[in-house]
Parts: structure tokens; sequence; C-alpha cells
């Protein structure tokens, strides 16, 4: 049952750079260029042949690994691991806990996570709800152009730039919901991420029910009242079916996870 | 690239996005690390980078360059078993065998963070280890008499008796 090597008949040009600004320069404006994080995701489809791309980018010697706090702004390198957020606040660490295995985690990265494509069979990007209701802002580059932007914005064109780190201030409470998995290497079916700020604005976002990760903005209108802004979070997605879930039990667990989401941010007021 | 396996050093040429699991295999002949479903669904490729368990068909090689790589050739030889492997072999915590290598290394990396005999700790670090024969309790069970520091006779097996199992467990 040998799968043949990828290094058999390796056509791919692949660049290694040392540095985000050579990073950033071999990048250039993203043609023809697959973006290798931990390579949890692009070495499969290579070895499986759904993937052959003409470059890819190994990011793993750029320097874009850490976690820094600069008073209560935290910045997170697009090649820090998953692993390195499970001991973080809600919702951050609990959703990052909830993404595959120890050793999975370990190699996966955050921007790997968020800007992977849509699966084959599921929804990937379980980061993408957290982060979006922490009302991170995405640093990427394109064309040798730097910008930073809100994370919603930016992960509309994530094929199209590289992501360079993301950031957001520490919130005043955060919470996350989920779906149990039915095996660890399951993703992310349904969860639902909130956060308070401390100017006391109330951010709540689902990841799993759609394309990619969805602030609810019915949802946190009505957050005054948990069921009515659980009912309200299906005006803001559509649930869709899938190998982990079925639309109907989306429809019907994701005011759930709302109304668990606002609790839990309610007990830690 | 150079890999270190099992403390031999390799100089090793070829594509740094080829998986470490067919470098292993296919270009330095080291069976240890299956090869199962070749996409992180098992983890019968598990291997040590630098004493950290990955899965090594989804780790680019490139990756791995200058690293210090143990498969599990790299635990003890069948005349001097390290621990882990005692209790494999005690508590028949191998069936067909084939997820072992992956189990072993994923739990001795476990036990060298400080791992305790606690089952559901246990179950954690090994949650991504499939074993298609389904002698999870008995891997468990090894797993946790190596974090006691249990001693093995291994003229007897340990077969039926589940130390975990406190509620009914078969003797």
């Amino acid at each position: 049952m040998a799968v043949a090597s990828v290094a058999s008949d390796a056509a791919t040009e692949i660049l290694m750079p040392g540095s985000e600004d050579e990073a950033i320069a071999a990048f250039g404006d993203g043609t023809e260029v697959v973006v290798v994080g931990g390579g949890t995701i692009v070495v499969p489809d290579m070895t499986y042949r759904r993937l052959r791309p003409a470059k890819a980018l190994m990011l793993g010697n750029a320097g874009l690994s850490g976690i820094e706090t600069d008073g209560s702004r935290v910045t997170i390198g697009a090649m820090t691991p998953v692993q390195a957020l499970v001991d973080l606040k809600a919702p951050l660490g609990p959703c990052a806990s909830n993404v595959a295995d120890l050793e999975i985690r370990s190699q996966g990265t955050v921007g790997g996570n968020l800007c992977a494509g849509e699966g084959y069979e599921a929804p990937r990007g379980d980061l993408q709800g957290a982060f979006l209701a922490l009302g991170a802002t995405a640093r990427s580059a394109a064309e040798g152009d730097v910008t930073e932007e809100p994370l919603e914005d930016f992960l509309a064109k994530r094929r199209e730039r590289l992501l360079l780190s993301v950031s957001f201030d520490e919130p005043a409470a955060g919470a996350f919901a989920g779906l149990d998995r039915p095996h660890t290497h399951d993703y992310t079916a349904l969860a639902v991420s909130g956060a308070r700020a401390h100017d006391g604005t109330l951010r709540l976002a689902a990841t799993g029910a759609g394309s990619w990760g969805a602030r609810l903005p019915s949802a946190e209108a009505a957050a005054g009242d948990p069921a009515a802004a659980g009912e309200a979070a299906l005006q803001d997605v559509t649930p869709h079916d899938d190998a982990l879930a079925s639309a109907w039990y989306r429809t019907k667990v994701l005011p759930v996870l709302v109304r668990r989401v606002l609790a839990e941010l309610k007990e830690s007021a | 690239m150079n890999l270190t396996v099992n403390g031999v050093a390799h100089e090793v040429s070829g594509s740094e996005l080829a998986p470490l699991l067919d470098v292993l295999r296919e270009e330095l002949g080291s069976m240890g690390a299956k090869a199962g479903c070749h996409q992180g669904g098992c983890g019968s490729c598990t291997v040590l980078v630098d004493g950290e368990p990955r899965r090594s068909c989804l780790l680019p090689a490139g990756y791995a360059d200058g690293t210090q790589i143990t498969t599990v050739e790299g635990l003890g030889a069948p005349e001097d078993l390290m621990p882990i492997q005692q209790a494999f072999v005690h508590y028949y915590a191998a069936q067909c065998g084939f997820c072992t290598s992956g189990m072993m290394l994923a739990a001795q990396a476990y036990l060298d963070r400080g791992g305790t005999d606690d089952p559901e700790a246990i179950q954690h670090a090994l949650a991504g280890h499939v074993c298609r024969c389904t002698g999870y309790s008995k891997i468990i069970d090894a797993v946790a008499a190596t974090a006691r520091g249990d001693s093995f006779d291994l003229t007897t097996t340990a077969v039926g008796k589940h130390t975990t199992m406190a509620n009914g467990g078969p003797e």
C-alpha cells in the first residue's frame, strides 16, 4: 500500500525564507505559491495528489513564531503552534485545546489554521471564531505591502495574502462552547466563542456554521436575553450539511451554544 | 538536510517538503515508524523530534533538519528493554503491533513530561493514536504502571488483570 514519496517526483520549487522580510519577498503577489505553515494540511494533500503546487513557501525558519504581550495587547505570530495557545484564557485557550491531538496541535500553526481552505468533508479553521470574538486584527503582506486590518476582512482574502501575525486586546471576560468531537481528529463541527472587551463591547462568533468563522451580530444585539440571542444567531449564519453534522443539527445546537457562552460570560462578569 | 536518527547522523537530499516518514522508510530504511493512513489520522508513524512526539507523515523533512529523531528502534534493544517496552510486554499491550511504535513513543514522551498514572491523562496524551485491535485498556494499564515505576517480570504477563478497571474489570 506504499504511497509514493513526493520527494521522488518533486516538481515543486521550495522556498525557505530565513526572516519575515524574506518571506514577504518570496510570497510576492502569491501567484502559484502554496504557503506551508506546520505542514499538517499541505503535506497530506500533496501525498494524496490533491495538491501539486508550483511553489511551496515553507515558513518554518522565517521567525514568525511566538506570543508577545505589550500591556493588554497580545500579538501571536502566524507560525506559533496551536498548542502554544491552550493555556491562554477563554475563548482562545479552550478553543485551541479542541483542535486535533497533541502531536498535530504542536505542529499545526495559528496561521495555517486561520488561513486553511475549506476542507473536503468539513470546514476548517477551528480558531477563526475565537479570534473573531476577540476582535482580532490580522497583519499580512502581498506584493511587498504590509497592512493590518480586522480579521474578518482578512479572512475573505486569506488566499491572496501572507498572514504574518494576529493581535487582540485581552478581553475582560471570555467564553467558549463547542460540540464534543466524536474523535480527536475531527474538525470543529460547531463552536461558539464570546468575549467582552474592557469597554463593554460584546462579540460572539461561530466556527462550523458556514465556510469560515462568522460574527453573530444579531445574537450580540440580543445578548441581554440569552434565549432570544440564541435564536437570533440563526439569522447571522446559514448552517450546512457535511460529514460532521447536518444543517438541521447545527440549527438546533447553535442557539444552545450561544446560550452557554452568554451564561459563562455572565458568570465571569 | 541533516537528520540524526537514533543517534546516527544522515545527510539526506530530496525535497524539504517530503514527509519525514517517507525519508525514514524509503531513503534511510528505518521501518519502525509505520505508514498507516499517511494523513495524520492514525498515529502509527509517530516519532520523537528532539524528544517531542510528531506525526512523521505530516512533518516536512526540512523541518526536521538538524534535529534528533527517535524511532521505536531508539528505545531499548530487545535484550535491554526500557520500562515502557517491558510494560507493553507484561500487559500484553501490543496485539497486532501496528500502532505500538507510535503508542510507545507518545507514551515515553508523556512520561518524560512527568505524566502520572491517571488514566484520563494517559488517554488525553494518546488521543491521536488508533489501535484497531482496540486494546486500549491494556495500553493504558502499561503506561500507568510505567508511570508508577512498577517493575515487570517478563516471564509472566498480566493478561486478564486490569489494574485500571477497578469497577468490574475481568480478573
